[in-house]
């Protein structure tokens, strides 16, 4: 089945020579390029920033995070479906009486400071955040005339890093004091939440820990600027999600049991 | 009843139908089969059709699947509708109080059927009594005076004419209550009661399944449901009240 | 891409390639089918002929029957149904339909792959534990999944069950954020909304619930988890007495069996779309190409695509009319269930217009897309019956709902993935696949198919119950009430055999096509999407300098013909301004 390519006139006669940087790996359609990509209509200069030029593969790396986090959310809410459930579930004794075996469990106080100290570490992180994208420095130091932008970040990111193992230190003392009160993972419904949702948040952050080492050792060794930036941003808006996860499950734990 | 035929007569493959809301149940279901067996025909038809026919320009108008596709949301909501309501006719309500009462607990892999005796009140049961071994398979408490008079059977044996509440519960695992000749089905989950009713009409032996994977004895968790007529089954259940009457 | 010919064999193995990846999940679900295939004809074999001894084994137990039945639905739905056509296909061709070079996130679809066949592994090796594997099936309802002592394989074969469905949910979502990145970030210019192939709408469409509903089930995993080894009782009513011992005796617990059943078809029934969604678009696409015409309402399919996702996840309750769900929430979820009867007939009504008086090319991929809408015509059709619950009080675990989730569900997705692997042979190996196997292995697996799976609802009708290791050998009315079906259950399981046998043809023509097969012409198929631009032909890829001069630009919607007094015309998406001359055949 021979094909030949015929001109006709359904379509007009529309071309664009685009500078393509692509070296032509060969069957690859060489299209996902700097200077192109995003799906945009015909319309070919019109198009918002991020599908193109130099933050596209930081929009693309904060899209995934996104969706990531959005799949998170997804195991919290799960999470939480399940403590209303077992919240308003109970059951009838021997004796015909419905009995429902939630108690509440105490919050420990400790908890409001954590929380502080969590919401303090967003701070931070937003201003290292914001520190990896101020437009004058950015130049700079894209321009190669040092990295004023990275290492103004730096101390920013060693804070939160900080902070957050301050919180999980605070989280273990509120199991500690939990347990000196004999209040244990299996003590009561709500104690089984209490610590799984304590837990599972606690673990989030460890990864979120990881995910800030990872990005200060990343700033030291990565020399493309752009990779500096994503690591930083996508920490960020991990870490931040982590504090607005924290907040929901918080208000649940003081106000819904 | 009801209905001017007997859906199973023109339905032979389905179990006889014994109970006093199967019928209207046989009768939508048929419906149902009538109905996607002539959509599904007409679909084929057409598939066939189109690609035997000779080749026309394509169609580009809205109707070709708009109009189809309204009339079998129509087509659909009416069958929703009417199912709806025979549904609620069977579960929305519960039973009436002059109804049979019986609980069903399940197991791997038996069925037991609990009576509440001459004072028509259960007994109390506590799960450390349970001993099958000792005759107490669901652990009734001997110092409750509830449950002395309670018969506790392994087949279900029931009244005809007479509407039975069930109330389903399991020990275990999750279980399924079934009785394909009374159209009905019902899970019996642990840690719940679960209260279905039903009517037997037609006197009779019927199988009770296990309808739930439940363990390696699944398939052999069955039971008998005898229909009695009201005469004999009042016999029946007076020489059982004998061997437990205190 | 030549595989045999690479010196470096490793770097293959552990490739960031999309396409390899593609191919190595293709292999992966093949082995998968293949396994699960055979325990499934172990089971219908069991079904009827109770008493045959397994050579090496020895004769097949209950635990036995019900461990297969486990690990067939779970390699079937998870390894075969999820990740062909969403991680093989979605890999392999979704980056070059929409005119990416790569995915978004090369390595994350590598670490992706090795946890998927990692989990793979560890579902295997629940067989080889002491005990065997779980026998809970893999819908896995507590408290049966949740107490070790309520059955051979409950204990460590669970926990490794849990294991590896958590590895893939884990590897799921991974791959669904990959594919929606790379759909919504990477498409080439032209490349609208509206102009992505149907394709690309349904693994969109699919990754989006990828990603919202696995993170649930993990979370359900976690509690079940805890219930197991942990001492809680999420799913474990108190004095839940299994096997004569209390469960967690002197832990107070407001455990719900029920509670598991939500989070689980919360996740499980989007899963069932997650199947089925690819194979939609394709069909559609293929139909189209085919048939030489434009798909029929094509923003219809696209919004069709969306609510069936949409409807997807607001449906669950429908596993759980008979469960102990209040009867009221029965019937809101009999009406939701009911509602996505109607954007599914749209899928048909466009396919049949699509079709309609066009004299399509018969190819292998063809039939099996016409198979497809066969398929999931007479699947579907079943859907709304046991959508309404007092219907479904009757049919409930029988065999009629088998009947209807392996037609609609399995045979129609791999219906898709055959017409799938059929249409892209050229691109993986640049060569054609046999015509006369093909044709030889649809007609099979279609009556194969259908002589399996017709009578499966004669059966469910009559009342046969699944999960039941044999129908002899039942006392009670039971027993006679089963052995009605055993006529019926031996014809069924010849058609198994003959269905299974069916395959024979495919692995035939794989090898045959694989080492013989004719090469393969630039656009064999005069498809119009962009994964047969001409850069990507194996044969005849373009010199970089040809691509460079003109880069990949999309100007128009996939499937456009037109006729013309000598012929037909194919406008591919990438064509500026010129159509291709079809030769007539």
């Amino acid at each position: 089945m021979p094909s030949t390519i015929t001109p006709t006139s359904t379509e007009p006669k529309r071309k664009n020579h685009v500078e393509d940087h692509d070296n032509g790996s060969g069957r690859r359609p060489p299209t996902d390029k700097r200077t192109g990509g995003g799906g945009e209509g015909d319309n070919y200069g019109d198009r918002s920033q991020g599908n193109h030029g130099p933050r596209e593969r930081l929009v693309r790396y904060r899209m995934g995070i996104f969706f990531a986090l959005a799949s998170d959310l997804m195991f919290f809410v799960a999470i939480v479906s399940s403590f209303f459930v077992s919240q308003s579930t109970g059951h009838f004794d021997a004796y015909n009486n419905y009995v429902n075996e939630w108690t509440v469990t105490t919050i420990p106080p400790i908890l409001w400071l954590n929380t502080a100290v969590l919401i303090l570490s967003s701070i931070t992180m937003e201003i290292a955040r914001r520190r990896m994208f101020h437009e004058v420095d950015v130049m700079d130091e894209w321009l190669g005339l040092g990295k004023p932008i990275t290492r103004r970040a730096i101390p920013w990111i060693a804070v939160t890093a900080v902070l957050g193992v301050v919180f999980l230190v605070g989280q273990w003392i509120a199991w500690e004091q939990l347990a000196m009160q004999h209040v244990f993972f299996l003590s009561n419904p709500s104690s089984h939440f209490f610590y799984l949702i304590t837990g599972v948040h606690g673990i989030h952050l460890i990864l979120g820990i990881f995910g800030l080492m990872a990005a200060l050792i990343g700033l030291y060794v990565s020399r493309s600027l752009e990779s500096r930036q994503i690591m930083v941003d996508c920490a960020s808006w991990y870490w931040h999600s982590m504090g607005v996860f924290w907040m929901f499950l918080f208000v649940l734990l003081v106000f819904f049991q | 009843m009801d209905f001017p035929f007997q859906a199973a007569s023109l339905l032979p493959l389905l179990p006889i139908d014994a109970s006093a809301h199967g019928p209207a149940i046989d009768h939508h279901l048929l419906l149902n089969i009538w109905v996607i067996l002539a959509l599904a025909a007409l679909a084929h038809l057409i598939l066939l059709i189109g690609l035997v026919a000779r080749r026309r320009p394509e169609a580009t108008s809205w109707r070709v699947e708009y109009l189809p596709l309204t009339a079998l949301a129509v087509l659909f909501a009416f069958l929703t509708i009417r199912a709806e309501r025979l549904w609620a006719e069977a579960r929305y309500t519960g039973a009436e109080p002059s109804a049979l009462q019986v609980q069903v607990t399940g197991e791997q892999f038996a069925w037991y059927f609990r009576y509440p005796g001459t004072d028509a009140i259960f007994g109390v049961t506590k799960p450390q009594l349970i001993d099958a071994g000792a005759g107490n398979p669901l652990g009734i408490d001997p110092n409750d005076s509830h449950g002395a008079d309670d018969l506790v059977t392994s087949e279900l044996v029931l009244p005809a004419d007479r509407q039975v509440d069930l109330r389903l519960n399991a020990l275990d695992v999750i279980h399924g209550f079934s009785v394909p000749e009374m159209r009905l089905k019902q899970n019996a989950v642990p840690g719940m009661t679960i209260h279905v009713h039903f009517t037997p009409k037609i006197p009779g032996t019927y199988a009770i399944l296990c309808t739930q994977v439940c363990g390696l004895g699944h398939y052999r968790m069955n039971a008998n449901l005898r229909v009695l007529p009201p005469d004999e089954f009042a016999a029946w259940l007076a020489a059982k009240q004998k061997t437990v009457q205190p | 891409m030549n595989l045999s010919k690479s010196p470096e064999k490793l770097r293959y193995l552990f490739t960031t390639d999309h396409r390899i990846i593609g191919i190595q999940y293709l292999i992966l679900a093949l082995t998968s089918v293949t396994i699960g295939t055979i325990l499934s004809l172990l089971m219908r074999i069991h079904l009827v002929w109770p008493d045959r001894i397994l050579p090496f084994y020895g004769p097949i137990l209950p635990e036995d029957y019900l461990a297969m039945v486990t690990i067939h639905g779970t390699i079937m739905l998870f390894f075969v149904l999820t990740t062909a056509p969403q991680s093989g296909f979605g890999n392999l061709i979704l980056p070059a339909q929409i005119g990416a070079r790569r995915m978004a996130f090369p390595v994350a679809n590598a670490i992706g792959f090795w946890l998927t066949a990692t989990a793979l592994l560890i579902l295997l090796s629940s067989t080889f534990v002491p005990r065997g594997s779980p026998i809970s099936g893999w819908t896995a309802y507590p408290p049966f999944s949740a107490v070790a002592s309520a059955g051979p394989g409950q204990g460590l074969g669970m926990d490794l069950w849990l294991a590896s469905i958590a590895l893939f949910a884990i590897a799921s979502s991974i791959g669904g954020i990959n594919t929606l990145v790379t759909i919504i970030k990477l498409r080439c210019k032209g490349m609208t909304w509206e102009r992505l192939p149907l394709t690309v709408w349904g693994w969109f469409t699919a990754a989006l619930l990828s990603v919202l509903a696995f993170s649930v089930l993990l979370a359900a995993l976690l509690l079940l988890f805890c219930d197991r080894h942990a001492g809680t009782s999420f799913f474990v009513p108190t004095g839940d007495i299994v096997n004569g011992a209390i469960h967690a005796a002197g832990h107070p617990g407001n455990g719900s069996p029920l509670l598991w059943l939500h989070l689980f078809w919360f996740f499980g029934h989007p899963e069932v779309y997650i199947a089925i969604l690819p194979g939609l678009g394709l069909t559609s696409m293929l139909l189209a190409n085919f048939s030489r015409r434009r798909v029929f309402a094509y923003r219809t399919m696209i919004v069709t695509t969306l609510l069936i996702g949409f409807l997807g996840i607001l449906l669950w309750g429908h596993h759980m009319f008979v469960a102990g769900l209040n009867p009221f929430a029965a019937s809101a979820f009999a009406v939701s269930t009911m509602a996505i009867a109607i954007p599914a007939s749209a899928k048909v009504l466009s396919w049949l217009a699509t079709v309609w008086r066009s004299r399509p090319h018969y190819t292998t991929p063809m039939l099996f897309s016409l198979g497809f809408v066969s398929l999931f015509i007479l699947g579907g059709l079943s859907g709304p019956i046991l959508a309404q619950p007092i219907l479904d009080e009757y049919l409930h675990n029988t065999f009629f709902v088998i009947a209807h989730f392996h037609l609609i569900m399995a045979l129609a997705a791999v219906f898709g993935l055959f017409a799938g692997t059929y249409y892209w042979f050229p691109l993986m190996t640049g060569r054609m696949m046999s015509e006369t196997l093909g044709r030889l292995h649809f007609w099979g697996t279609l009556l194969g198919a259908y002589a399996t799976f017709l009578p499966m609802h004669l059966t469910g009708l009559m009342g046969e119950p699944r999960h039941y290791a044999q129908l002899t050998g039942v006392s009670n009315a039971a027993g006679h009430l089963l052995a009605g079906t055993l006529p019926l259950n031996r014809f069924i399981t010849w058609s198994a055999i003959f269905l299974s046998t069916a395959q024979l043809f495919f692995f035939a023509n794989l090898l045959y096509s694989l080492f013989r097969g004719s090469p393969a012409p630039p656009n064999p198929w005069q498809a119009t999407t962009l994964e047969w631009h001409p850069a990507m032909h194996p044969n005849f890829p373009l010199e970089a300098s040809e691509i460079v001069e003109n880069p990949i630009a999309v100007y128009r919607q996939p499937c456009q013909y037109q006729p013309t007094p000598t012929g037909e015309l194919f406008l591919p998406q990438w064509s500026p301004d010129a159509t291709v001359d079809i030769k007539p055949e």
